[in-house]
């Protein structure tokens, strides 16, 4: 949405589609106009991108970025919301971007069909307000977390293995992903989607989740999910919250902090460099 | 103290397949020696070689991240639920 257009006020049609969201009072039309110009990143068009990208449309978020290097595959479509059996074969980022502005010709889709790097990850979440975490894998979660602190950008997370799901925020300056898990696993110590399979639905609830989350960050509304982590058991439909803080000695956002730039962890091969 | 532990997905196949297991021990620490007793090769998955807490895992008691306490030291008491999150990435 151009600058200029953010000033304007909602037009007729658009007084309709958001309606729902105008009548709450603590939304109005003020607040869908702050949906309206918020930008917010998505990393992965995937399980966990889809349905967040769904209804952060739905609602009228502005500027959707969809980072995604990958192409739809059969497998996807158990899960992957955003795609379709006619997309087999195509970039995840454009098939995402066709379903988004069927539902809502207001989003400006930028497709980043790109693997996210130490090289690009700045930059990228620079024209940004908000980055969501739908990784499928450590190295770039370790990455999408450290270019965040590093970049003071919020990130909502969300993760899932096989029926089980987590997710919060992380806010600048309130702690991050390595003040839980301070480095990454050794490759091939937990199985991915792939290897270990995955409820197909899980990643809806927790991407839903977090675009709950997005949704009330960009509105200044509720009680964001920053300070506790929600984990989630699909089988038991039991969800329980664990308290989340800054960790002092946090290797990125703590006290004295050692990483300071962004490391590309080479997933296959192991750690570089034998620094972390 | 008797408390119960939360079994992630990840390490059922360690307890035979249990999502809960009853334990115990007055602290984290000792709760997981107890594990260790009845399922061997459990405590590898959560603790480093040096015997400090996995870099990939995250203990609770209750609600309360066990670094932000006393560690392994960090006391239970009966009824406490221990939980074990280790670190997942898929999306």
């Amino acid at each position: 949405m151009e600058a200029t257009q953010q000033a304007r006020k909602l037009t007729e049609d658009q007084v309709k589609r958001y309606s729902r969201h105008i009548i709450l009072s603590q939304i109005g039309g003020k607040g869908q106009k702050k949906l309206l110009e918020a930008r917010v990143l998505l990393v992965g068009a995937g399980g966990l991108g889809s349905p967040t990208a769904m209804y952060l449309a739905a609602a009228g978020v502005g500027t959707l970025g969809l980072v995604d290097f990958d192409v739809v595959d059969l497998s996807n479509l158990q899960r992957q919301v955003l795609h379709h059996t006619h997309d087999i074969g195509r970039p995840k980022v454009t098939s995402a971007a066709e379903t988004i502005s069927d539902m809502n010709p207001d989003v400006r889709v930028v497709q980043h069909q790109v693997a996210i790097t130490s090289g690009n990850a700045m930059e990228l979440m620079s024209q940004y307000d908000i980055i969501v975490d739908g990784c499928d894998n450590f190295a770039t979660r370790y990455l999408v977390n450290d270019a965040c602190v590093l970049s003071r950008k919020p990130s909502v997370y969300g993760s899932i293995y096989r029926f089980e799901g987590m997710a919060t925020v992380f806010l600048p300056g309130k702690g991050c992903y390595r003040c839980v898990y301070p480095s990454p696993p050794p490759p091939g110590s937990v199985p991915s989607c792939q290897e270990a399979g995955v409820l197909g639905v899980l990643p809806g609830m927790i991407g839903v989740i977090q675009a709950t989350e997005t949704v009330k960050l960009i509105l200044g509304i509720g009680e964001s999910l920053s300070g506790r982590l929600l984990v989630y058991d699909a089988l038991d439909m039991e969800f329980r919250k664990m308290k989340l803080g800054r960790n002092p000695a946090c290797p990125v956002c703590g006290d004295s902090p050692t990483i300071t730039s962004l490391i590309d962890y080479d997933q296959f091969c192991g750690f570089p460099g034998g620094s972390h | 103290m008797a408390v119960e532990v939360k079994i992630p997905s990840l390490l059922r196949k360690l307890v035979n397949g249990a999502k809960i297991v009853q334990a115990n021990g007055d602290t984290v620490g000792k709760v997981l020696e107890d594990l260790e007793k009845r399922h061997p090769g459990f405590k590898e998955r959560i603790l480093n070689v040096d015997g400090g807490l996995n870099q990939f895992v995250a203990l609770y008691v209750n609600d309360e991240d066990i670094r932000f306490m006393k560690d392994l030291n960090t006391n239970v008491k009966d009824g406490d639920v221990i939980s074990i999150l280790p670190a997942v990435a898929g999306g």
